[in-house]
This record gives C-alpha cells, sequence and structure tokens, in this order.
C-alpha cells in the first residue's frame, strides 16, 4: 500500500474520514444484530406469553428437549444433520476433484462449460431449482424423501465447496508437486501426499461452508422433502406458519449459537491456513 | 457470481495434464443430472396440460403462458385481452427487490467504505462482524424481523413506552416489511463487493487530485467512482438475484398485498391451486429475467476489460 505513508500527513478533506460514515456502520451493525439478539433474549422469558416479559428462565429450553413438541424437533434435527453431513462430504469430493481439473490439468475440451455448470447453482434462482427438482423426481419416479434432499442438496453444496477449495489451490504453487515427481511420485501420490496436505485448511473451509448452506436450506427441502419427513427449517417454518411460540425463540437461538460457532471455526481455519501459508 | 477465476486461466499448471475431463466428470454427473437437466424438463413441464391435484398430462399445449398473459374471460370464449395480474406480480417483485438493493446501497456502500479504510488488524474484525449474522439460517433471521416488528413486538412496545408513537406502526404485512426483509437478508452481499473494490483503490490517486485542485465531487466523479463501480455494480447484481425470487421474506413479513414471485410458483406447487404447469411456466419467465440480468452484468464486464 502504497498511500500508507501518506497517512501521516493526514490531508484536510481525507476521504477516508468521511463524516457519517461511521455512524452509518453502527447503524447497520444495529440492524443486522437487533433482531438476533431480541429473540435471543426473549427465548428466557419465563412467561408463556411471546409479549410479556415474566422474569428470567430456562423454561422453554427444556420445553425444546422435553416438551411434547421435543420427539419432531429431535427428528427433525438429525435429519438435518445427517443430510448436512452427507451433502457436504460430498461437494468437498467433488469440488476438490473440480478444482485440481481448473488449476492443474492446464486446458482440455470442456473446460469453460464445465467452470460454468459448478456456478449454475449460484445462478438459477432458488425456487427455480426448487420447481425443477420436484418436477424431475416426480418424472422419474424417485419417492421423495431424505433421498432425494441430499441429492438436492449436494448439487447446490459444490459451488460454496468450491469457492475456498479453488482459491485456495490457485495461491499453492505446484512447485511441491513437482518435486515429488521429479523424484519419482505417481501423480497420484503428488496429489495424495503433497498437495492434499497442503489444502486441509481450504478443504475444511469449504467442507464447513457447504455444511451451513446445507442446514440453512429451506426452499428446495420444502419441494423435495416429500410428506412426513422434516428438517430443521421446514419444521420451523411449519410451526411458525401457526403463529411464533416461545419453544421456536429457544430453537432459533440454539440454531444461532451453533451457526456462530462454525462460522468463528472457519475463520479461525482460514486464519490458521493464511499464518501457515506465509510462514512458508 | 463467479467462484473463483472467470475459467481458471490464471493458474497455469499442467502438472496433472490429461486428467481434466475425468476430474470433472462428478460435476456433471451432480450439476448436469441434477440441475440442469431437471431445468430443460422443467421448461418441458411448462407446455404440458395441468392435472388436477398436482401433476401434468403428457398433451403440448400453450395454456400455461396464455394463462400467464392473456385473459379470455371466464369461459375462455371472450376477445383475448392482457391478463395483468400475474405480470402485476412480477412488477411488485421487481419493484420491491429494486427497493431492497437502493436500501442496502445506502447502507452498504458507507459501511463498506468505513470498513475499507480502517487499518489491516480491525479490518477483520468489522468484516467478520458484517458476515456473522449471514451465516444464521435465513429462516431464523426472517422470523426474528418479524417477531421484532410485528404490532405486538418489542420495537413497537419500546416505542410507545418512551412517547414516540401512540399507536404501533403497523409494520407487518406491509411493502416496507418485505423490503426490511430482503435487505436485511442480503446486505452481506452489497458489503463484500463493495469493500473489496475500495480496498483495491489506493487513496494517494485521490491526493494527486486534490494536489491538483480538484474538489471533492470531482474527485469522487472522476477518480473515486470507476475503480469502485464493478463493486456496486456486482453488489447490486448479487442483492437484486435472490430477492426476485424470494420466498421466505415476503411469506412471512408480507400480507396478500405483498405477493411475489416465489409464493406465486410455490402455491402451483403446495397450495389448492396445484397448476404444474403454469408453476413451470412462471418459473421459466423468472429464469428468463435473471439470466438476461446476469447475461448484460457479463457483456458489460467484458467491455469494460477491452
Amino acid at each position: 500500500m502504497a498511500s500508507k505513508k501518506y497517512l501521516l500527513k493526514a490531508p484536510k478533506n481525507d476521504l477516508r474520514r468521511l463524516p457519517g460514515f461511521t455512524t452509518v456502520t453502527l447503524l447497520c451493525l444495529f440492524i443486522l444484530y437487533a433482531p438476533l439478539m431480541v429473540v435471543a433474549i426473549y427465548s428466557f422469558n419465563a412467561s408463556t406469553s411471546i409479549t410479556n416479559w415474566g422474569g428470567w428462565s430456562l423454561a422453554w429450553y427444556g420445553d425444546v428437549f422435553f416438551g411434547p413438541e421435543a420427539a419432531k424437533f429431535q427428528q427433525a434435527a438429525i435429519n438435518s444433520l445427517i443430510i448436512a453431513v452427507c451433502a457436504a462430504f460430498a461437494a468437498t469430493i467433488i469440488a476438490t476433484a473440480a478444482a485440481v481439473a481448473m488449476n492443474r490439468t492446464g486446458a482440455f475440451r470442456g473446460k469453460t462449460s464445465g467452470f460454468m455448470l459448478i456456478n449454475l447453482p449460484l445462478m438459477v434462482p432458488e425456487v427455480v431449482t426448487a420447481v425443477a427438482s420436484l418436477v424431475f423426481f416426480s418424472t422419474i419416479g424417485f419417492t421423495t424423501g431424505l433421498g432425494t434432499i441430499l441429492l438436492a442438496h449436494i448439487v447446490f453444496c459444490i459451488p460454496f465447496a468450491y469457492l475456498p477449495i479453488s482459491a485456495r489451490m490457485q495461491s499453492v504453487p505446484d512447485l511441491y508437486e513437482q518435486a515429488a515427481m521429479d523424484l519419482y511420485a505417481t501423480p497420484l501420490e503428488a496429489f495424495k501426499l503433497v498437495l492434499l496436505p497442503i489444502m486441509m485448511p481450504g478443504l475444511m473451509s469449504g467442507f464447513l461452508l457447504a455444511f451451513i448452506i446445507s442446514l440453512d436450506d429451506f426452499l428446495i427441502t420444502n419441494f423435495v422433502k416429500g410428506a412426513g419427513i422434516e428438517t430443521l427449517p421446514t419444521a420451523v417454518f411449519g410451526s411458525v406458519k401457526q403463529g411464533i411460540k416461545p419453544n421456536i425463540m429457544a430453537i432459533s437461538t440454539l440454531m444461532l449459537g451453533v451457526s456462530v460457532v462454525f462460522v468463528s471455526l472457519s475463520w479461525l481455519i482460514g486464519r490458521a491456513g493464511q499464518s501457515q501459508q506465509e510462514t512458508k | 457470481m463467479a467462484a473463483g477465476a472467470p475459467d481458471g486461466a490464471s493458474s497455469k499448471s499442467d502438472i496433472y495434464a490429461g486428467n481434466g475431463p475425468r476430474l470433472m466428470l462428478p460435476v456433471w454427473v451432480f450439476i448436469g443430472l441434477f440441475l440442469l437437466l431437471p431445468v430443460a424438463l422443467m421448461g418441458v413441464y411448462s407446455f404440458l396440460t395441468k392435472e388436477f391435484r398436482g401433476g401434468v398430462i403428457w398433451d403440448f399445449t400453450l395454456t400455461a403462458y396464455d394463462q400467464f398473459f392473456l385473459d379470455r374471460g371466464l369461459f375462455g370464449d371472450d376477445p383475448a385481452k392482457i391478463e395483468w395480474t400475474y405480470i402485476g406480480i412480477f412488477w411488485r417483485s421487481i419493484w420491491q427487490a429494486g427497493m431492497a438493493t437502493i436500501m442496502c446501497l445506502l447502507i452498504g456502500f458507507p459501511t463498506a467504505w468505513f470498513i475499507a479504510t480502517r487499518d489491516a488488524k480491525t479490518r477483520s474484525i468489522w468484516l467478520f462482524l458484517i458476515t456473522i449474522p449471514y451465516w444464521v439460517n435465513l429462516l431464523i433471521r426472517t422470523v426474528s424481523m418479524k417477531f421484532l416488528i410485528r404490532d405486538t413486538g418489542p420495537l413497537n412496545e419500546f416505542l410507545m413506552w418512551s412517547g414516540v408513537i401512540n399507536e404501533p406502526l403497523g409494520l407487518i404485512n406491509t411493502n416496507f416489511a418485505v423490503q426490511l426483509g430482503l435487505f436485511y437478508s442480503y446486505l452481506p452481499f452489497m458489503v463484500l463487493p463493495i469493500y473489496a473494490a475500495v480496498e483495491r483503490y489506493d487513496f494517494s490517486l485521490s491526493e494527486a487530485a486534490a494536489d491538483l485542485y480538484a474538489n471533492v465531487w470531482t474527485i469522487l466523479r472522476l477518480v473515486i467512482l470507476p475503480v469502485v463501480k464493478p463493486g456496486i455494480i456486482a453488489g447490486c447484481i448479487l442483492v437484486f438475484v435472490p430477492s426476485l425470487g424470494a420466498f421466505l421474506a415476503p411469506d412471512l413479513l408480507g400480507g396478500a398485498k405483498t405477493f411475489m414471485i416465489g409464493s406465486l410458483i410455490e402455491e402451483q406447487f403446495k397450495g389448492n391451486a396445484g397448476n404444474w404447469p403454469f408453476g413451470a411456466a412462471a418459473s421459466m419467465i423468472l429464469l428468463s429475467i435473471v439470466m438476461a440480468v446476469l447475461l448484460i452484468y457479463a457483456r458489460s464486464q467484458t467491455k469494460g476489460d477491452k
């Protein structure tokens, strides 16, 4: 940054310090966090009403785990987890193969179209993907259920896994693999023993990103889930349609907590990967 | 929109040369078979005849598109007039998505600018704070917004308690509530690309311009805007496109008067209307609009490169 030295001079009319921008940024953060904070606070409400404050209590968390709807939400949470883990795992493998093809195999026929295909799930509106999947599964006679949800999730998770994996592979020069091959490693060995370990932070961020994206999905799941099968978002949506109840706020706060933990984790992994690379 | 380099060409390595097609096979199988083919099939469905209670009969017809654009009266034998109901829903969706984009730009631009001009350490903390809410489940965020702004919710309670207003604002089920929900859903999509553009900007350029007696507005218009514009356009597209087909925000925060494309399509497959070909036709029209926006964007990008 050549401009860094100029900072000392601090000219009048410094465009880096525009008036009011600090206020807008704080306002922006306030808007982003206020609804989540309010719900988190109200999830500890002792009152059975969602409007009145009746003092602090963990009653609604108890209701989530042991209440009348506990079995339904637990099954939904288990379904969500199974799908998210499987979809993220499959998407990470597919995205890694694609990243190698895009960054390490030179030019080949179908490279550009392949790249467009990877990004297709990001370009097609979610509701269109949902309709297309439903129409497809019903035409070929797939019974809707966990299997169809999983297939649909793998598809839209691929670009999100590809993003950090490919970015990291681009930043790693192929010198190490070349060195390994000079020492008679086969391409497969060079990939497995040299590239893959270097790529680990990228693979981890790709997996976590795909995992969160899968957990987040409501619309596509709602179209292809079939009757009787629920994931956490579709179960929560069904419940919210009949009015927001206090136990939904407790579930929301738990999901909020899980998201924050995962994002922090992926941020730390990303940072560890960066500093590891800098020391190399 | 695009992940990584435009065509992977920036990385010259061909250390595993010859394996490209084989390594791309899983992508072709999964995205080709379970997304590209289904979208094509959906296109075919839009020309089929509807089966009552969902599904289709394999008789080719233009009925779905006819129903979308033309009004032929109750018995279908009046002279065809333009049917405004569905065009109106699409127009409202475009308007709502546009308003949400403008709101995101008004708040997102100063925020991105502010973050990009901090020093490197604090910058990453600010960015982290902006991105966390994005990773929270969209449904949870939308429900939280509904909880906050509903008539007996904390926002109205607080404003009435503090004496600012005497009766609830009546925000929920309005166009503004839906815009607020869309804004809340996609704000980080606006901040991040603008941040990336401003971060690249070398502020010594504006100092040089100032030394040559350019005033602040001239600097903004002639020096900064050309550098930051791609970030602004990318941000606007990243907010506008998902807002257009959004389902959760209009469904949970809006009412009957704020009906948008997403709900119209969903209703054809879930609700009582149950008209699959019509839902497929509406999806095709939505997809065409989105692809047109992306194509115009891609064109402007390649022109800008030259």
